[in-house]
This record gives C-alpha cells, structure tokens and sequence, in this order.
C-alpha cells in the first residue's frame, strides 16, 4: 500500500534570489539593467544641463541651412549655397568611392603579393616578404602622407609639360602633375546607351556562364571552358556594337551653323568677323568633343556654354545664347528654315564628324593648367593608393594563410589524378582556401572603408572632412553632427559585413 | 630458356662504376640560381622583373642616403654642404634635422633636465613587465609588476608621490574587502565589497589622504603636465596604457558575449558592434569634442586621459572579437569537463577555458596590439603632438621648411622596430605554448 505524499510546497525566500541558480541568473540581469539604465540616465541628464548650460538645443534643422562652404571634389552637382544635407551626401559619395576604389585595388595587390610570396623565385618572395612586413608594420597615416608627399613634391608642375620643359605625358594621354593626375574623360555618341546595355548584358553573361558551368560541372563532371569564354563574352559583343556604330553613324557629318556668318565661310573666317565665338556645347557628348578638337585645331579662342541635350543646345543658339551650333547635315537646312534667329544663321564650309559611340577626351595643357579629361586630385590619389597598399599587405597575408591552409595531400592527389597545375589551382586548391580567405577579407573591407576617414590628412573631402568638420565648425552642432556620422560608419559597415556575410555563406562549407 | 638470354647480351658488367660527382649544374650555386631564379619562363621573367625593381629603388635610394649630411642647422645649410662636395644637383639626404630635432621627435616638449625620467620610466616599466612576458622568470616578481603603473605614472608625470600610492593602496583596501566579506558573508558578499569599498574610498578618501600625506612628507619630482608630453613618448605611453588595460576589458566584454544572461549578451554585443562599426577617429573626435556633453557639467579633465580611455575602449571590442573566436574554437567537451568537476563559473574560466582561449587567440591579440599602436599617431588630429605632428611642427619652421622624407623615415623605423619587435614576441609566444604534435 501505497500513500502518495505531497512534497513539501517549497516557500519562496528572498535569499533565493542569490542561492538558487534558477534565480540566481535572473537577480544578476535585473541588477545589470538597472546599473545600465541609471547610467543612460546619467548620461542623458549631464547631457541635457550642459546643453542648457550653453544655451543649444538638439536640432537636425542645421540639415536645412544654406552651407556656405566649396568642396572639391564633387560626384553630384553641388554649390556653396547648397545645403548642409547635400554637403553631407557629397561627402558621403566621396567616401565611398575612395572606400569602393580602394578595395578594388586592394584586392588585386594582396592577390598578386600573397601568392608571389609563396612563389618558388626566392627574390620574387623576398621582395614581397619586404613590401608586406613594411606596410604592416608603419602606420597607415604615415605611408598616406608620405605618398602624398611624393605626389606633390616630385612630380613636375604643369608647366614643365611645355615644349622643352622635360616632362611628358604617360602614354601620350596620362598627365600626371604636383596639382593632380589627368587621365582622358570618355564623352559618349550615338548608340552609347546601346553600347552600355550590351555590356551590361555580357556581364549577366558572363555571371550565367559560370553558374551554368559550375552546375555542369557538379552535375555531370563535364568541365566547360569558363575563362575563354568569359573573356570572349566579355570584349567581343560591346566591341561589334561599338565598331557597327562607329561604320554606321560615325562617319556622319555634322554641320556647323553660325549665327550672321556669310553662308559657306569657313569657322576661322566667321572668327575673324566676329569679336568673340559663343558655342552652344554638350559637355560628355562626342559631337561636342569633335567640334571643340576643330576649334582648338584652328587655334580659336572660344566660350563654351553647356547644355544638357541637344534640343536644349538648338533652343539656346535660336534664344542668342551663343552663336555657334553644330547639328547633323541633314538637319540643318529645315532647322535654319523655320526661322525665328537673332541673327542670321548659316552654314560653315567646315564640316565635322558626329563621332564614334565613345571618344575620349585628352588632357591638353591650357594657360596654367591641364584642361579636359578627368582631374584626379592628388587628395584622392594619395588616399587611394596609401589605402590599397596597406590593406594590400593584410590581403596578402590573408591569401597566403588561405593557399597554405589547404593541406599538401589535397594538390599532390590531384596531380596524382593527371590535372594540369592550373586545373589543380582552379578546382581543388582556390575552392578550398577561399573558405579561409573569405571572412577576413570583409573584415579588411570594413577596415578600409573606416581607415577612409584619415582623408582628413591630405584634405580630401570625404564625410568627416565635410559633416564631420567644416559643417560641425559653422553650425556648431557637435552632438548632432558627430552622431549623423557615427550612425553613417555604423550602417555601412553592417551593410558590408551584411551584404559579404550572405556572399561568404553561399561558399562555405555544406555540411549535414 | 635462362641461356638465350646471356647469349643475346654481349657484355655484362662485373663490377660497380666508381661514382661520379654530380654534373656542375646541379650542385652549388649555380643549382640554387637555376632552380631558385630560372627554373622556367615565367620563373625568368619574375626574376627579371625583381631585378629591375632593386635596382630603380636602389638607384634611387642609395645615392640619397649614402651621401647624407649629418652637421648643419638648416635645410639651406645642408644644401650648400651637400654643393660643395657632391654637387649641385646630387640627391643627399638631410639627417641633419634628426641630429638637430631628435628630442622632440622622441619627447616632445617633455623638459630637457626630466628626459632621464622618461627613459627610466621605460626601463622600469621594460623591467616590471619581463615577469609577464618572460615566465621563466620567478614568479614572484609578478608584485613588482603590480607596482610597475604606479611608479611609471610618479616618473612620467611626477608630483607628490603620495598621490600614486594612496592609488594603489585602494586595490590593497579592495583585497582587504574581499577577504574581510568571505569571512564574513560568503564570496557574493566578498566580491560586492572588493567592488564596492574600493570605489568608494577613491572617490572619498584617496584625494584627502593623499593631500594629507603630502603636507605631512612632501616627497615628489616637479610635476610635469599632459601638455608637455609629445613625440614617440606620448605614442608609447597612450599605446601601452590602453593595451594593459584593453585586455581584461576585451576578455571581460568576450564573456559577456557569449554568455547565456540575456541581457549581459545583447548589451556586450551592442557595446562591440557599434565601437567597431566606427572608425577610431570618430571616437578621438568625441572624446575631444563631445565627452564634456556628457559627463556633470564643470567637469574638465586631462585630454590624453580622455585619448587613453577611448583608445582603450576601442580596442577592447577588437580583442573581444579575438578573444571570442578562441572561446568559439574549443571543443564543448572543455567546457562541460569543466562543468562535470563541479568547477562554478569564473573557476572554469579561470582554470580551463581561458588559458586555451587565449593561447590560441595570441596571434589576433597582438595584431590588435600592433594595430592599436599605430593608430596612436591619429591622436594628432585632435591637437596632441605625436611624431607625426611634431614632424609638421619641424617643417613650418624656417630652418627646416620642406624637409620631408628624413622625417618620414625616422619616424617609420621607430614604428617599424615597435611593431615588428611585438610581432616577433607573439611568434615566440605561439611556439612557446604550443603543447600538441610537438
């Protein structure tokens, strides 16, 4: 017989709160919050007297104030009287295209030197065992500004590219000066969107190649040629269209119209007669280019008045904006027909060419200075390249952990199988060590991206240089400013380290 | 059938051929040469494109610094020395502006009459920290090590002494606590009193005794402000301060972060995330800028104490994460071995876990220590004079205005033999703990 006794029913005592591990951990937590809410609340309180104290407020308004400052560098359209929000957004593009150049470039050295150190040339892995040893071990500041140094101080001024000045271009297009380095600006003709979209499409290309061959591979253990084609897929399309184009349109003439000229004069005759020559131009389109190349052939002094598009250029040469215009042959009778000029408008004798689909824009030396093309300033030069070597190094040890990291068995056992020394590289040992190399290649992403914020030590205007320094300095919204920035950093590195961490999933290891 | 064959052979050899030496190319030198540099195309051209880079850098570099000028008072007179015996347009470096400025690249404005402090504070502080790196030394030694901060801080800064002790004797006090509270409540209660009564006697009692003290035994250095403390000096004495305390700070934000406490869990992962999410400079600006915001208005103190803290918490989240992928890295029967002895927490941290963590976390460790090092020279941008800004400094003067790569250089192999020396160290470190496959 049996008699089922109750237990007994424990009481709850207070000194369970510290003695019984069920509780025990829940005591620990609330004590925590509690020591961590007072804290905020510290914060917060000291933070409130001394911004009354000071008589501030916490305000983002400052966003909306006309800034008032020039920076010089600008990937969208940007003026002093612009606003303190678009200063920012200007700053933040700057960071991230030295961020995104910068890894680029990285990237490529750390592969290069990582396997060149492991190579079996014994200067070849001296020389590079120097270069990682050396960047990693000064700090970054140190090789920025020093590169800096050498951009600015050995490089010829402008005017040493004058005849007999001892300079010369690189390659005949490349300036590279103390102000900056000029490299040619692409200024694009007809069918460049088509050209654009082909190319856009071979990547797609390119990317379903791979896909396809990897699914083959693995499927049927056919192995299709990646890189051939890849190759092909990559210049052989955008090539056809560009050179269809250029057959097609690039020939086409394009008439010069002048406004009060006598009808087949020639553009140096018009100059003569008139004081000064206004030209209605595209800026980045082909036809304008060709028609600034004949006017600079002639030696002509000219004013450039930038239009958008084309239609834009027509209206403003009709409206007297400027008095030199050019459009297609074709066009241009019935468009001086329909009357309503300023002027009397005509036809020069000089015809030009409408251009290719993409033509590039040289670097010219002008009065003291390298006009045309792209001005790369030493700032950015500087930044990059001091940026990318340093990182370089980390890459490159991160690469050769990673091709050591794949055990010796594993490449003599594909030799053993009769695969040529790439087949071994590209097929057991790359697929292997990326596994290894992956997760702190982001993180030396990340640390790029931040260590981007030493612009400030050669004057590039990135985010810190703009919201972080001169609009904190005019507005005096430290707390404000330096929060915005701070929040900036914190998104983008979880988004890079968001957006690699699917990537590096999608390539690790499956396991059940 | 044994005798067709000898009759097909014409000749059988009945006695061994003396042995050769090896054919010349396949000995020596010229074997290495030819495997090591030429051994296929793309081996030759490698070499020969190595060999071009050397000789354009040393074409470059050598004559610059073979032909250096080591006596003159400004660049100006450095030039005219380097006319006069090597011609005009010879490349020359100036070292002069080493032999003329080297104390304020090393102490800033640190007193000529106090250098000897500072170089005693490094060796003390060399000599207090050997029992630590070195452990085939007594271990006793390690209370010296204790004492190493304190007397360090009475070198470098100097003032009455008493104020460095009455400093220490709080964490005297803390284990007086500690032992007081065992007896007394149990070891909850002890660690609440090795907390608390510490704490409190430093905000309450430390400044008064100190004072006290110092009006009763007035011994002391002249005190020698943050202001004045600059060049390779500051660099040394922001980055061994917040590597001492970056340490037990990470390993404490690591736990957190793997801790089953909901709430110590997501606080240290915030707390990690968003130190690492900004970049160092961001944070030496609100220290400089913003820290006044936020602590009870009136108060000011010290900026490279401000710079310190900063970079400490800043490089606590890195060795968090460090630390945090060796705790990661151990098998889970360590730790449930250390659960089934009946070990509670901290014991089978402290006996277990950890030292394997940190073993296999060395290399990371000190990689951050080397990247914290280094990033000391950004303290520049918030007005401290570290080399780099005392280098700027050099260069606006008259004397030595457009001076730049002598300065570069100098201050690079500083850096270079401090992180390369600590790189090494973790390397011997690493081959020192390992214990498998030896």
């Amino acid at each position: 017989m049996t008699t089922l006794t109750q237990p007994p029913q424990e009481s709850f005592r207070l000194s369970q709160l510290l003695y019984d591990t069920r509780y025990r951990s829940l005591t620990i937590q609330v004590v925590a919050f509690i020591l961590l809410m007072a804290f905020f609340w510290w914060l917060i309180a000291n933070t409130v007297a001394n911004l009354e104290a000071l008589g501030k407020d916490f305000d983002f308004g400052f966003l909306g104030q006309r800034a008032g400052y020039d920076i010089n560098q600008t990937l969208i359209p940007y003026t002093s009287g612009a606003t303190h929000a678009r200063a920012a957004l200007v700053g933040i593009l700057n960071t991230l295209l030295v961020a995104f150049m910068g890894c680029i470039l990285a990237t490529v050295i750390g592969v290069i030197a990582g396997v060149l150190r492991l190579s079996k040339n014994w200067l070849v892995a001296r020389l590079m065992t120097i270069y990682v040893e050396g960047f990693r071990n000064v700090p970054l500041l140190l090789w920025i500004i020093a590169i800096f140094a050498l951009m600015t101080e050995s490089t010829p001024q402008p005017r040493d590219f004058r005849e007999g000045g001892g300079a010369s271009l690189l390659f005949d297009w490349v300036a590279i000066t103390n102000r900056g380095v000029y490299v040619p600006a692409p200024n694009w003709g007809d069918g460049a969107g088509v050209m654009i979209a082909v190319f856009v499409a071979s990547l797609v290309g390119i990317w379903a190649w791979r896909r396809f061959a990897r699914q083959r591979l693995e499927s049927r253990g056919q192995l299709l040629p990646v890189m051939r084609v890849s190759l092909a897929l990559f210049f052989i399309p955008t090539l056809i269209v560009y050179f269809a184009f250029a057959a097609i349109t690039g020939g086409r003439e394009q008439a010069i119209v002048a406004a009060g000229a006598t009808e087949q004069s020639s553009l140096a005759d018009f100059a003569q007669s008139q004081s000064g020559l206004n030209v209605c131009l595209i800026p980045g389109s082909a036809a304008s280019l060709n028609l600034e190349r004949r006017l600079m052939a002639d030696d002509l002094n000219y004013n450039a008045v930038p239009f958008t598009d084309e239609q834009g250029a027509l209206a403003g040469f009709q409206s007297g904006d400027c008095n030199v215009v050019s459009l297609p042959s074709a066009d241009a009778g019935p468009y001086i027909a329909n009357g309503g000029f300023e002027g009397q408008p005509a036809v020069l004798s000089d015809t030009i060419l409408r251009g290719n689909p993409v033509e590039f824009e040289r670097p010219v030396l002008g009065g003291f200075n390298f006009e045309g093309g792209i001005h790369l300033r030493n700032s950015l030069i500087a930044l990059w390249l001091a940026l990318s070597l340093y990182t370089g190094a980390f890459i490159a040890e991160i690469v050769r952990s990673g091709i050591l990291s794949v055990n010796k068995g594993q490449s003599e056992a594909a030799f053993a199988l009769g695969l040529r020394p790439n087949r071994v590289m590209n097929l057991v040992i790359l697929p292997q060590a990326l596994r290894v190399i992956v997760p702190p290649l982001i993180s030396q992403y990340l640390n790029l991206t931040k260590n981007s914020s030493l612009a400030i030590a050669v004057g590039y205007m990135d985010v810190r240089s703009t919201l972080g320094g001169i609009s904190i300095n005019q507005t005096g919204r430290e707390l404000e400013g330096m929060l915005l920035m701070a929040l900036f950093y914190l998104l983008l590195s979880l988004l890079i380290s968001g957006l690699l961490n699917i990537y590096n999933a999608s390539i690790k290891l499956k396991e059940r | 059938m044994s005798d067709t064959h000898a009759q097909t052979v014409r000749f059988v050899r009945d006695s061994m051929i003396e042995p050769q030496e090896p054919p010349i190319s396949e000995t020596g030198v010229i074997r290495w040469v030819r495997e090591n540099l030429f051994s296929g195309w793309l081996n030759i051209l490698l070499t020969v494109v190595s060999l071009a880079v050397i000789y354009f850098a040393l074409s470059h570099l050598l004559p610059w610094f073979l032909q250096m000028v080591w006596n003159a008072g400004s660049l100006s007179e450095c030039r005219e020395i380097r006319n006069e015996r090597y011609g005009p347009d010879a490349a020359s470096a100036c070292f002069a502006v080493i032999r003329e400025r080297w104390h304020q690249l090393l102490f800033g404005f640190y007193p000529v009459e106090a250098y000897w402090r500072a170089v005693l504070g490094f060796v003390v502080f060399l000599a207090g920290m050997s029992p630590v790196l070195f452990t085939s030394l007594p271990r006793k030694l390690l209370w010296a090590s204790a004492a190493t901060p304190f007397v360090c801080y009475a070198l470098f800064w100097g003032g009455s002494i008493w104020g460095p002790v009455a400093t220490a004797l709080g964490f005297a006090i803390g284990a007086g606590a500690y032992s007081l509270g065992f007896r007394a409540g149990g070891k909850l209660a002890a660690s609440i009193a090795a907390i608390v009564v510490p704490i409190l006697y430093w905000l309450f009692l430390a400044g008064p005794l100190a004072r006290a003290l110092t009006g009763i035994a007035p011994i002391g250095l002249p005190f020698i402000p943050s202001d004045d403390f600059g060049g390779f000096m500051l660099s040394t004495i922001i980055g061994l301060s917040a590597i001492l305390l970056s340490l037990p700070l990470g390993i404490l934000l690591a736990l957190g972060r793997q801790s089953h406490l909901f709430i110590i869990n997501k606080v240290s992962i915030g707390f990690i995330e968003i130190i690492r999410g900004v970049p160092l400079i961001v944070w030496l600006f609100t220290a400089s800028l913003l820290l006044n915001y936020f602590l009870p208005p009136g108060t000011n103190f010290d900026l490279m104490l401000r710079v310190i803290i900063m970079a400490t918490l800043f490089s606590s989240a890195y060795i968090a994460e460090v630390v945090r992928g060796g705790l990661a890295a151990l098998p889970s029967g360590q730790y449930e071995g250390a659960d089934s002895l009946g070990l509670d927490y901290w014991q089978s941290m402290r006996l277990i876990i950890l030292p394997q963590a940190l073993k296999i976390s060395i290399p990371g460790i000190v990689n951050t220590f080397i990247g914290l090092f280094k990033d000391t020279t950004l303290v520049v941008f918030i007005g401290l004079l570290d080399p780099i800004g005392l280098s700027n400094s050099i260069r606006a003067t008259t004397e030595w205005n457009g001076i730049y790569w002598e300065l570069f250089v100098f201050i690079g192999v500083l850096f270079f033999i401090c992180c390369f020396s600590m790189s090494r160290y973790s390397i011997y470190l690493e081959r020192k703990l390992q214990r498998e496959n030896r």
